[in-house]
C-alpha cells in the first residue's frame, strides 16, 4: 500500500496545475461549507434562545388540554407548591408558575383588551430576560403586590407613566366578574415592537386573587442549562409528575412548533444549496480523474503487460483520489475553521441583518458556532463524495487490454 | 525575395541541467532557386538552423536576412505574417490539424490569409490532384497512410505559392517510393517555379537530389559542396 | 484591408476548429456540459424558489397591511386606536386617489375590540370595511369557507376568521357581542350575528381580523364619518414610488401618507437581500464551476500543444491563437446554459401550481409567508444568471488561452 501512496502523490505532482485546480475546487467549497454551516448553527441557536428566553422557556408543565384550547378554565391545581416541589427535586432555580387571563385594561384616557400574565416576581427572571429589560421603574416588589409590569409603547399608548394606575376588567376562573386597580411599577423596552405593546404583566399572587384562581395556574416554565439537556430534562420532569395524570410537559417544539419549522425549511433549502456545490466538485474529480487515467493508457497497458494487477492499478487511481481529496479537506477545512472562529468572536453581519433582528428580536450580528460537527459535516461529504467519483475512472481499468494499450497514442 | 543570408548565428538550449549548443557562429547564405540540403547527426543543429530561417526561434545573436529584410528582430506577429504568405513548412509527421479533412488543411493557410471560398476551393482541389490525392479530399489525417499525410502537407505547402519552402525530415518515415515521389515534386517545384528550398534531412536518398549539400556538426558547419 | 485585419477574419475555420476540436475528447466535454448543466439549472431554480418566497412574504404583507400605500392621521401608527382617526378623503386627495395608476382605494376602520361569544373572549382587531372596494384591496373572497362577506358598507353581520370561530365556540349564525371604545373613552358595544367565516392564508391574521360593515361601526363607535385609515394599491408592488409622491402632496396635516416601504421596511429590506442574495448564489456556484472549466481547457491545450506548433509554424498569429480557444470555451458554455435553461425550465413550469410546504406551515408564517411556495421565475435573474456565466466564463478562460497563445513554437513543436 505504501509503494501506492508513494506513486499516487509523484503522479500528482506530474501535472501540478491540473491537481492544484481539483484541489482548489474542494479547498474552496469545503471553506465555504464549514463556513456557512457554522453561521448557520450559530443563528439557529441565536433564533431558539432569543425567541424562548423572552418569555418561553425550554419545557413548560401544563394541564393536558391547555396548549391546544388556551382557555382560561383549562388551568390546574396547586401550582405553587408544584413548582416548589420540582425546584428541591431538580436542584434549579430557573422554574417558576405563570397565570394567563384576559382582561380589558384602561387608563384614564384609554383602554385595550390585553392578555395579562401571573408570575412569581422571585423566580420570573430565571427564565425569562423581560424584568432585565425593565428600563423605568423597577420590578415587582413583592408576590402579592397591586403592580403591573407593561412594554414601553403600550405606556405609551395607554398615556400612563410609572405610578399611575389602570384598571382592570375581566372574567375569573369560576366565571365570575374579576375587576382590579394596580399600579405602574415598571416598563419594559424590549426593542420588538410587538412584545412591547401588548405584554403586560402581573405578581402571581395578585393574579390569583384577581381572578379568582385559588391555587391554580396555567403553565411551569423550566429553563434548562443548554439545548441539548432539554430532552432528558423533560424525562426527568414527567416521571416527577407522572402522579397527576391531567398534567403533561411540553418541550419548546411543541410550544413554539413555527420556531423548528423556520429552522428545519432553512436547513432544508441550506442544503439543497450545498448538495450543488457538492456535485459540482464531484465532476471536477471524476473528469480530472478520467482524463488521467485515459492519457496513461499506454503506461498502464505496460504495467499490465510487465504484470501489474488491474487491483492495483485502481488502487493507484483511487489513492490519488484519496491524497486530492485529503489536500482539499485539511486545508479547506482550516482555512474554513480560521474564518468562522474570527468570526464567532466578531460577529457577522449582512445588509439586512439589522432590520430582521429588529423583527425577530435578534442581536444584529451572528455568531457562527464552531463545533466538530458543523466544521466537518460538510468537507466530510465531499470527501466521500470525491473518492465516489473516481470510482469509475479506476473501475474503467478492468477493461484495459495491455497490449491495445501499448499501442495507443 | 529569398535570398537568405544568415550571419554569425548563435544559440544554446538548456535540457535539464546541461547546456547545449544549437547554434555555433553559423554563417551561410543562399540564393533564391537554390535547393539546399542540411545533413548532419541528431543534434548537429540542423533543425535549429532551419527553425531560425523559418523564424520560428530566434537565436541568441547573430542577423538573419530574408529578401532584404533583417528577420531576427522583427515581432511574434510579422514573423507569422512571413510564414503566412511568403514560407511553406512541412515536418517530418504531424503535419496536418487532425480535425480538419485534407482539403481544409490545404485551405486553412488561404483562409487564414483572408481568400474569397470559391477561389480558395478551386485552388485546393487542383493542388490536391497534382500530387496525387484526388478523391481524398474529404478524409481527415487519420484515414490516410503517411505518404498521403505528407502529400497534403506539400500541397498545403505549395498552395499558396510561398517563395521558400523549409522542410525538416520530411521523408523520415516514408517507404522508398514514396520518399522518391515526394522528392520529385520538390524537384519540380524548385525547377518550374523557382522555389528556394532548404531541407534538412540525414536520408541518403534525399541529399542525392541536393544541388547544395551542407553538412553540419555540433552546430557549425564543416562541409558545403555544390553537386 | 490591411494585412492585419485580414488576419483576423476568418473566423470561419476558427470557428470549426473550436467547434471541432471541443468533441475531440467527447467524454470530457460531455462531462464538463453536465457540470456546467447542472450548475446553471441551479443557479435559475434555487433562485426562483427563493423569490418565490420574497414574493409571497411581499404580496402577504403588502395585503395585510392592506395596499401599497396607507393614509392615517400621523399618531395612529405608534396608537392605532379610535383617538387618532380622521376624516374622509376631499377633493384635493379624492382627485389624487382617482389616478388611472391606482387600480382600487378604500376607507376602513380598524381599532382594537374584545369579542365576546357565549363561551370566551378575546382580543381582536375591529375592520369597518367597505366590501366592494375592500375585494379589490385583497379580501379574496373565495377565502369564506362558509356563509358570506358583507354586503354593503351597513351589513349587520360580522365575518370572523375559522380559528376565531372556533376559540370562541361560536358559528355561523349565532350572535357575538363586540366591545370597542368611542372617542370619548366610553365602552361602545353590539351584538353582531356571524354571517361568514373565512380562512385566512396567515393564522394570525385569521385569529385577529374581524369584519364588519364601515357604516355600521362608525354609528356603533359614534364616529360620524371619520375613518382610520385609507388603504390605496395599483396592483404592482415594484411601482409605487412612481405615483406616491402625487397622494403625498394631497394629503394634508394631520394626515399622513405613507408607503409600504416604509410602512413595513423589513419587507423592503427583505427584496433587497434577496438581490444580493441571488448574486452570490450564482456567484458561488459559477466559481465552483471554474475550477473544471479551466482544468478542461488546460487539459485540451496540452494535448494539443504540438498543434499549437503547427499552426503557428503555418502562420497564424498568437491572437488568433487566443481566439480560437476562447471560442471553444465559449462554444461549451453557451452549450451548457442553453441546457441549463432548458432544464430549469422543464423543472419551474411543472411546479407553477406551488410546491405544499405545509409541513412547515407555521414556520414559514412567523417568516410572513403562506404553506404553499411558488417559485417565481423572473426574466432578470435569468438574464443575470446566464450573463455571468458567459462573461465570467470566458474572463477565467483568458488565462489558458492567452498562454496557449504565447506557446514557443518550437517547444511545441518538439512535444509529443
Amino acid at each position: 500500500m505504501n509503494i501506492t501512496l508513494r506513486m499516487a502523490w509523484r503522479n500528482l505532482w506530474r501535472h501540478k496545475r491540473r491537481t492544484w485546480l481539483t484541489v482548489g475546487a474542494m479547498i474552496f467549497s469545503n471553506l465555504l461549507l464549514v463556513f456557512m454551516i457554522s453561521l448557520q448553527f450559530g443563528s439557529y441557536r441565536m433564533m431558539i434562545d432569543n425567541t424562548l428566553k423572552t418569555y418561553t422557556g425550554h419545557l413548560q408543565v401544563q394541564q393536558k388540554k391547555y396548549n391546544d384550547d388556551q382557555k382560561m378554565r383549562n388551568s390546574f391545581d396547586n401550582i405553587i407548591a408544584l413548582t416548589k416541589k420540582l425546584r428541591t427535586q431538580l436542584n434549579s432555580n430557573k422554574i417558576a408558575a405563570r397565570g394567563i387571563a384576559f382582561a380589558m385594561t384602561s387608563s384614564a384616557t384609554r383602554s385595550y383588551g390585553l392578555q395579562l400574565i401571573g408570575v412569581e416576581p422571585e423566580f420570573e427572571p430565571n427564565i425569562s430576560n423581560l424584568p432585565g429589560l425593565v428600563r423605568q421603574g423597577h420590578y415587582f416588589s413583592a408576590n402579592d403586590a397591586q403592580e403591573i409590569i407593561i412594554g414601553r409603547v403600550l405606556a405609551r399608548n395607554l398615556d400612563v407613566t410609572i405610578g399611575d394606575e389602570l384598571t382592570l376588567l375581566g372574567s375569573g376562573l369560576d366565571g365570575s366578574f374579576s375587576a382590579g386597580v394596580v399600579k405602574v411599577a415598571g416598563i419594559f423596552e424590549t426593542g420588538n415592537n410587538d412584545i412591547d405593546r401588548s405584554m403586560a404583566q402581573l405578581p402571581l399572587g395578585y393574579f390569583q386573587s384577581l381572578f379568582s384562581m385559588h391555587k391554580q395556574g396555567h403553565n411551569i416554565a423550566i429553563v434548562a442549562d443548554s439545548l441539548a439537556q432539554v430532552n432528558t430534562l423533560q424525562n426527568t420532569v414527567s416521571d416527577l409528575i407522572a402522579d397527576r395524570k391531567e398534567l403533561v410537559v411540553l418541550d419548546w417544539n411543541k410550544l413554539q412548533p413555527g420556531l423548528k419549522q423556520a429552522i428545519q425549511a432553512d436547513i432544508a433549502s441550506a442544503w439543497f444549496m450545498y448538495a450543488v456545490l457538492i456535485v459540482l466538485v464531484a465532476f471536477s474529480v471524476l473528469n480530472t480523474q478520467l482524463m488521467s487515467v485515459l492519457e496513461r493508457t499506454r503506461e498502464f497497458g505496460t504495467m499490465m503487460a510487465l504484470g501489474v494487477k488491474p487491483l492495483r492499478l485502481g488502487s493507484l487511481i483511487i489513492s490519488e483520489a484519496f491524497i486530492m481529496s485529503s489536500l482539499g479537506l485539511l486545508i479547506g477545512v482550516a482555512l474554513g475553521t480560521a474564518t468562522a472562529y474570527y468570526m464567532s468572536i466578531e460577529g457577522f453581519a449582512y445588509p439586512g441583518l439589522e432590520e430582521m433582528a429588529v423583527k425577530f428580536n435578534m442581536s444584529d450580528r451572528i455568531y457562527p458556532e464552531v463545533s466538530l460537527l458543523s466544521i466537518f459535516i460538510g468537507p466530510g461529504i465531499v470527501f466521500l463524495s470525491s473518492l465516489l467519483a473516481s470510482v469509475y475512472p479506476a473501475v474503467r481499468l478492468f477493461f484495459l487490454h495491455p497490449v491495445s494499450a501499448m499501442r495507443a497514442v | 525575395m529569398s535570398s537568405i543570408i544568415c550571419k554569425d548565428l548563435c544559440k544554446t538550449f538548456q535540457q535539464g541541467e546541461e547546456i547545449i549548443t544549437g547554434l555555433n557562429q553559423v554563417s551561410i547564405s543562399i540564393e533564391k532557386g537554390d535547393f539546399v540540403c542540411l545533413s548532419g547527426p541528431s543534434g548537429s543543429g540542423k533543425t535549429t538552423l532551419l527553425n531560425a530561417i523559418g523564424g520560428l526561434d530566434k537565436p541568441d545573436s547573430g542577423e538573419i536576412i530574408i529578401g532584404g529584410i533583417r528577420i531576427d528582430n522583427l515581432g511574434k506577429g510579422a514573423l507569422a505574417d512571413m510564414r503566412l504568405h511568403n514560407i511553406g513548412f512541412v515536418f517530418q509527421a504531424y503535419n496536418l490539424i487532425p480535425v480538419l479533412t485534407a482539403r481544409e488543411n490545404v485551405e486553412f493557410v488561404m483562409q487564414v490569409s483572408g481568400m474569397p471560398t470559391s477561389e480558395r476551393a478551386e485552388k485546393s482541389m487542383k493542388i490536391l490532384k497534382e500530387v496525387g490525392l484526388e478523391g481524398m479530399e474529404e478524409r481527415r489525417p487519420a484515414q490516410l497512410s503517411g505518404g498521403q499525410q505528407q502529400r497534403v502537407a506539400v500541397a498545403r505547402a505549395i498552395v499558396s505559392q510561398p517563395t521558400l519552402i523549409l522542410a525538416d525530415e520530411p521523408t523520415a518515415n516514408l517507404d522508398s517510393v514514396t520518399a522518391s515521389q515526394l522528392m520529385g515534386l520538390f524537384v519540380e517545384l524548385n525547377q518550374h517555379h523557382n522555389v528556394t528550398f532548404v531541407i534538412s534531412t540525414h536520408d541518403v536518398r534525399v541529399m542525392k537530389y541536393a544541388k547544395r549539400l551542407i553538412r553540419m556538426e555540433d552546430g557549425k558547419i564543416i562541409a558545403d559542396e555544390s553537386q | 484591408m490591411s494585412q492585419h485585419t485580414k488576419a483576423l477574419l476568418p473566423s470561419m475555420v476558427i470557428f470549426t476548429l473550436a467547434w471541432r476540436n471541443l468533441w475531440r475528447n467527447h467524454r470530457r466535454t460531455l462531462i464538463m456540459l453536465s457540470a456546467i448543466t447542472v450548475g446553471v439549472w441551479a443557479m435559475i431554480f434555487m433562485t426562483s424558489l427563493l423569490r418565490g418566497m420574497v414574493d409571497d412574504m411581499l404580496y402577504n404583507g403588502i395585503r395585510h397591511l392592506p395596499g401599497e400605500v396607507q393614509i392615517h392621521q400621523h399618531n395612529y401608527r405608534d396608537d392605532p386606536s379610535i383617538n387618532n382617526s380622521m376624516s374622509p378623503p376631499e377633493a384635493k386627495l379624492l382627485t389624487a386617489l382617482n389616478m388611472p395608476i391606482v387600480k382600487a382605494w378604500t376607507s376602513r376602520i380598524k381599532v382594537p375590540a374584545v369579542i365576546a361569544s357565549e363561551r370566551d373572549s378575546r382580543g381582536v382587531i375591529l375592520l369597518g370595511v367597505d366590501p366592494q372596494s375592500e375585494v379589490k384591496l385583497g379580501f379574496d373572497l373565495d377565502s369564506i369557507s362558509s356563509g358570506r362577506f358583507l354586503q354593503g358598507v351597513n351589513d349587520n353581520g360580522i365575518v370572523i376568521g375559522a380559528k376565531l370561530a372556533e376559540r370562541l365556540e361560536t358559528r355561523l349564525g349565532k350572535r357575538v357581542v363586540i366591545m370597542s371604545q368611542d372617542p370619548d373613552n366610553n365602552i361602545a358595544d353590539r351584538g353582531f350575528r356571524v354571517v361568514g367565516i373565512y380562512r385566512g392564508k396567515l393564522a394570525s391574521q385569521e385569529e385577529m381580523n374581524v369584519y364588519a360593515g364601515l357604516q355600521t361601526l362608525q354609528k356603533m363607535l359614534k364616529l360620524g364619518n371619520q375613518i382610520s385609515e385609507i388603504a390605496i394599491t395599483a396592483e404592482d408592488y415594484r411601482n409605487t414610488h412612481q405615483w406616491f409622491s402625487t397622494i403625498e402632496n394631497a394629503t394634508e396635516a394631520p394626515q399622513q401618507a405613507m408607503p409600504w416601504y416604509e410602512a413595513d421596511s423589513y419587507l423592503s429590506t427583505m427584496m433587497v437581500t434577496m438581490d444580493g442574495f441571488v448574486l452570490v448564489w450564482i456567484v458561488v456556484v459559477f466559481m465552483t464551476l471554474s475550477f473544471g472549466l479551466v482544468n478542461t481547457l488546460i487539459m485540451a491545450v496540452f494535448e494539443r500543444t504540438r498543434e499549437i506548433g503547427l499552426m503557428q509554424s503555418l502562420g497564424m498569429r498568437p491572437a488568433l491563437i487566443l481566439y480560437q480557444i476562447l471560442i471553444e470555451s465559449f462554444l461549451l458554455l453557451l452549450i451548457g446554459l442553453v441546457a441549463g435553461n432548458l432544464m430549469a425550465l422543464l423543472t419551474i413550469i411543472p411546479l407553477k401550481d406551488g410546491i405544499d410546504i405545509s409541513e412547515v406551515a407555521q414556520g414559514m408564517e412567523m417568516m410572513g409567508n403562506s404553506s404553499v411556495l411558488y417559485p417565481a421565475l423572473k426574466m432578470k435573474d435569468m438574464l443575470m444568471a446566464n450573463a455571468i456565466v458567459i462573461v465570467l466564463g470566458l474572463l477565467t478562460s483568458l488565462l489558458p488561452a492567452w498562454h496557449a497563445s504565447r506557446l514557443n513554437p518550437v517547444e511545441a513543436l518538439s512535444r509529443n
